[in-house]
């Protein structure tokens, strides 16, 4: 924020002196340029370097696992066309991803729902936080992949199941974070509610839920990283169309260069998932943390 | 006898049945339109006095009446103005003028009433023209401002200020308290002001209230100011009644009650 107003700042203060008027378009532009290139080339370079390193480690006659001029020769069809549909499980990453992230669209609204009521349950009233916080605290350490024989047998299909994971897996992190975003409403807008004599569902809608939503967000943030870790690992063992069981099937059919592939779109998927939550946190809290 | 508008009376207050009284047998009346100021040392209760009088705390003995009825709880007949402003940083500074309007007086106004008795407050602290911008954007002499503006739109019968220049330096302060004396000359609000600062409870109050160190704190004294209004703070300087009314609370706060650690 402030560099961009400082580059701003400097990039026209030319214009108020003449006959420069004609050179200080380009030099802003050329300024853009240089900063967006010092934030892209870096990460480029490195990734260049890596994929250089990697191609010299696996070119080797003993290597294991191909080097990435293999990937692309084995997987160029599967990188060039994400989208296709043979019928069945043969079908492009991108189905596959869209699979895994409506499992995950699902199980983690559900989380958001019941773990922000919870959350708040727990952070507004003592007698809920003594009888359930411990039983949180004990239920939360439980590994995500654990549960699923649970549902399985509960659910006896293999999609509400993943659905289940996916939600007990986000729903701790909401859960705390609410509550202890309940918790530290400062008490001088306690004091001032009291004043005005806000009622209780104005008090709660109008100073709680503003004043807890920055800690909502870290924990939506921390909730939807966790599930798309889970989910992978929950369709690798339940099958069907989905990038985990992918990664599993390629797995069985030996096909390495599909899983660094998929292994590649799971990481640019998480990464765009966690940034559109911090996007989301930013966009609705805007003005509620600066004090 | 004849009722005060607002009486503190034998007024005790513990934190806890074991613990030692933070305020021992407090006697205090004030009259309608007075201006009276609470001055100790920190730690000597006299923010806890404030907020009994708002009813943010319970008495242990005793109580508060306000024109004759009992002080139970909070309400805006009896609005705050916090030290740190406590706005809500999410909302504008209309909106948290509004908010406090809205759930008031405004209750019995009409949509077009309520935003011009919102923006009426803002103007009597002159916070018009920032009326769009969220507290993280204002400086901290503002924020009080507003904090005032919200206290204010209440229509409160006293307005307790809880150090409310504390946190501000020392040319912003004196341009708030001109601020208050101004506002307190045109509403005639009953107030009733804590501080530490000894020329800001003389050049403000008609009375000051001087309370000895805590725990066990009481009224050690009561000053009358009876220097004419308006008061000017330059004038002020030099008039030999404003330096007597500032000497005897300095030789009241360091010479008999002065902190057992600084003695």
């Amino acid at each position: 924020m402030n560099a961009i107003t400082q580059s701003k700042i400097t990039a026209t203060a030319p214009l108020t002196t003449p006959a420069t008027t004609t050179t200080s378009k380009p030099s802003a532009f050329k300024r853009r340029v240089n900063e967006t290139l010092g934030v892209v080339v870096p990460p480029l370079l490195v990734v260049a370097a890596l994929f250089l390193l990697w191609e010299w480690l696996c070119s080797g006659p003993g290597a294991t696992l191909p080097p990435p001029t293999r990937v692309w020769s084995d997987a160029k069809d599967l990188i060039l066309n994400p989208f296709y549909d043979r019928g069945g499980l043969d079908k492009g990453l991108g189905l596959h991803l869209a699979a895994s992230l409506q499992r995950v669209a699902v199980g983690f609204a559900l989380a958001v729902v019941a773990g922000v009521g919870l959350g708040m349950l727990v952070g507004s009233s003592r007698l809920a936080m003594r009888g359930l916080d411990p039983i949180f605290q004990v239920l939360r350490t439980v590994p995500p992949l654990a549960w699923l024989p649970l549902s399985l047998a509960a659910f006896r299909e293999a999609q509400p199941s993943a659905i289940f994971v996916i939600f007990i897996t986000a729903v701790w992190p909401i859960i705390i974070n609410t509550a202890v975003g309940v918790r530290n409403v400062p008490a001088d807008y306690r004091n001032v509610a009291r004043v005005i004599r806000l009622r209780p569902h104005e008090w709660f809608l109008r100073i709680v839920v503003p004043a807890a939503a920055p800690y909502i967000f870290t924990g939506l943030r921390i909730g939807v990283g966790l599930s798309w870790l889970a989910i992978i690992a929950a369709e690798m063992l339940i099958g069907g169309v989905g990038i985990g069981f992918f990664i599993w099937d390629a797995w069985n059919a030996s096909n390495l260069s599909d899983i660094i592939v998929a292994l590649t779109y799971v990481g640019l998927v998480g990464f765009v998932l966690d940034r559109i939550m911090a996007f989301a946190g930013r966009a609705v809290t805007r003005g509620t943390t600066e004090q | 006898m004849t009722r005060s508008f607002l009486e503190v009376s034998r007024l005790s207050v513990r934190f806890g049945p074991d613990a030692p009284l933070v305020l021992n047998n407090i006697d205090l009346k004030i009259e309608k339109g007075q201006y009276v100021a609470v001055i100790g040392h920190s730690g000597c209760g006299k923010s806890t006095l404030l907020n009994v009088v708002a009813g943010l705390l319970p008495a242990t003995l005793g109580g508060v009446l306000l024109e004759g009825s009992e002080v139970t709880e909070p309400g805006p007949d009896r609005a705050v103005v916090f030290q740190n402003h406590s706005l809500l940083p999410w909302l504008t500074v209309y909106e948290n003028v509004k908010l406090a309007v809205d759930r008031t007086v405004g209750r019995k106004m009409k949509r077009a009433e309520r935003h011009d008795w919102t923006m009426e407050n803002l103007a009597l602290v002159r916070m018009e023209g920032h009326a769009q911008k969220r507290p993280g954007e204002i400086s901290g002499g503002m924020k009080q401002r507003v904090g005032i503006a919200r206290a204010l739109c209440m229509r409160p019968k006293v307005l307790l200020l809880d150090e409310p220049f504390g946190a501000l330096d020392a040319l912003t302060r004196a341009h708030l308290q001109d601020q208050v004396m101004a506002i307190h000359a045109r509403l005639g609000t009953t107030v009733m002001m804590i501080t530490h600062d000894v020329d800001e409870a003389v050049l403000l109050s008609d009375r000051i209230v001087m309370m000895t160190n805590g725990p066990n704190a009481t009224i050690g004294e009561i000053l009358d100011v009876d220097l004419p209004r308006p008061r000017d703070r330059l004038a002020l300087a030099s008039e030999p009644q404003f330096l007597a009314a500032r000497e005897s609370v300095l030789r009241f706060l360091h010479e008999r009650h002065a902190l057992p650690a600084a003695a």
